[in-house]
């Protein structure tokens, strides 16, 4: 059985005084999509480029595809494709010259010209990067980290500042990855971008992970479900673990008392909510 | 493929981006010619002043293709996040260095021997009398001033200060260093400056190959000045290097 493809343990990164990362753990499986959620400022972009391999932990365990990805070791490259926060790579190549470029330093790369279409800027092959869009530049981005043909990549914010067509396509890409069984690390700010593409998310919120699992299973530690009702033109709210017994108590006292439970709810928060909740300043 | 056809690759793409840039072409490739041409058609026959112009601009054309050259790259690759992009690929560190700086040393080579093509057919200057001692000072200026060059790249905040800090240097360098007129006929302070800083000695060294025919054992003193900028200039290249 092979190893996960991340571990991470009690992983810590300070700039000075600056706690960035503070004691964040997760496991990443083979062939998973996982999506680490969080505010600007969360952590998650320091967190992925320890495990990319461009800045040095101070504390805690990381494996990459099971090496130390601090030891930059070609490969470990190999295997792995990076998509940075920034876009950029040589302004007055063509995207099939840097892609093809880029392919060359990999063993078994793909076609560049497959992976140009993968991305859907086969009819941009010939243009060069400085006239390419924004959201052109960010598909040359994802074919430069595809060409080598890895086993994981790594997204970090890979749609922020797209439009819905680019985006759409970019997540298309995505699921591509996970059909042809790729291992993908995402980083996102955009909820809706974890919910469709993650298989397991993980929120970061001030360099600490305070929710994880599957999007659909994702609840805060407090209460699961939320029991709402309108009373005497009122709406009345509980939280609860269990709404079996909750609803038990509730329709019986109010058939006791010979009233209606008008507009009774029963829901889960969304993770919409729970995001909201879990990433929202203290401004006590 | 292995590390050397890798650094062979990105010779070759440094070769095809510099030609498709047309302001690294025109500053370190046509503008040390266009100030020779300049230049010489002042002095007109005059074969003495030739005969310094063209050992001071083949000089001149080292500093522009390597030290220029270096701070203006190098700014502008990690500032796009080209350098942090490579990094993360398996193309080794030596492999890239080797392309992107091979690149720079062939652009030194050639534009020498162009100007000192330039300086025989038109100007009537003799070929080189000293061919080792053309290509050592050629190579020790090269050393001195890409390591310096990467040395500088290190302090520029920015891209669009980066021709500010280049030329702050360059141009002052290039005044006192005997580069279109003796230094000889600076005043002791600016002539002094000069015999500190590594240009004159590069200058004096391709006089020597060039013109004068005096070998490496005349000029050992002004190699061991360059030696002494490339040494300091490659550890405050390594030493203050970064990927972004």
């Amino acid at each position: 059985m092979a190893s996960p493809a991340i571990e991470v343990s009690d992983l810590h990164k300070s700039y000075g005084a600056v706690e960035a990362v503070r004691g964040v753990s997760f496991t990443v499986q083979r062939g998973e999509v996982f999506g680490l959620l969080g505010p600007n400022g969360a952590g998650k972009t320091t967190t992925v480029e320890i495990l990319e391999g461009y800045r040095e932990r101070s504390g805690g365990e990381a494996r990459v595809l099971g090496s130390d990805p601090a030891a930059g070791a070609r490969e470990l490259k190999q295997r792995v494709g990076i998509v940075l926060q920034s876009s950029g790579f040589y302004p007055r190549l063509t995207v099939h010259e840097a892609v093809a470029h880029v392919a060359k330093a990999y063993p078994s790369p793909r076609d560049p010209a497959d992976t140009i279409s993968m991305v859907g800027l086969s009819e941009s092959a010939d243009t060069r990067a400085n006239r390419l869009s924004g959201g052109q530049q960010r598909r040359l981005d994802l074919a430069l980290a595809l060409v080598g043909d890895p086993e994981l990549v790594f997204l970090d914010e890979p749609t922020t500042g797209f439009d819905p067509a680019a985006r759409r396509t970019a997540w298309d890409v995505v699921r591509t990855l996970r059909e042809l069984g790729k291992t993908v690390l995402l980083t996102t700010h955009y909820l809706d971008e974890a919910q469709a593409l993650a298989d397991r998310v993980a929120i970061v919120k001030d360099g600490q992970i305070v929710a994880e699992g599957a999007p659909d299973s994702l609840t805060p530690a407090s209460a699961g479900y939320r029991v709402s009702y309108e009373s005497q033109g009122r709406r009345v709210e509980h939280q609860t673990e269990d709404p079996t017994d909750l609803l038990h108590r509730l329709t019986g006292d109010a058939l006791a008392r010979g009233e209606r439970l008008h507009a009774l709810e029963v829901a889960r928060p969304t993770l919409e909510e729970i995001y909201l909740e879990l990433t929202a300043e203290d401004d006590r | 493929m292995s590390p050397i056809a890798l650094a062979w690759q990105q010779f070759r793409l440094e070769r095809k981006l510099f030609w498709r840039n047309p302001s690294a072409a025109f500053f370190s490739f046509v503008l040390p010619l266009v100030l020779l041409l300049l230049v010489a058609s002042v002095y007109g026959g005059d074969d003495e002043q030739l005969e310094i112009l063209i050992p001071g601009i083949a000089g001149l054309s080292i500093m522009a293709t390597t030290f220029n050259a270096m701070a203006f790259n190098l700014t502008f690759l990690r500032e796009q996040g080209i350098l942090k992009r490579l990094r993360g690929t398996p193309m080794p560190t030596t492999s890239y260095l080797a392309g992107f700086l091979g690149s720079a040393v062939a652009n030194a080579f050639v534009q020498v021997l162009v100007v000192v093509a330039i300086g025989h057919l038109l100007y009537d200057v003799s070929w080189p009398r000293d061919w080792i001692a053309l290509v050592v000072f050629t190579a020790a200026g090269v050393a001195a001033f890409g390591s310096l060059g990467i040395a500088l790249s290190h302090v520029i905040p920015n891209f669009d200060s980066a021709a500010a800090y280049v030329n702050a240097i360059f141009l002052p360098v290039m005044f006192v260093s005997g580069v279109f007129y003796s230094s000889e006929s600076l005043p002791p302070a600016l002539e002094a400056a000069a015999e500190a800083l590594p240009l004159k000695h590069v200058v004096d060294g391709l006089s020597g190959a060039i013109v004068t025919g005096a070998g490496l054992q005349d000029n050992l003193g002004g190699l061991a000045v360059v030696g002494l900028w490339a040494g300091a200039g490659v550890v405050l290249a390594v030493r203050g290097f970064r990927w972004e």
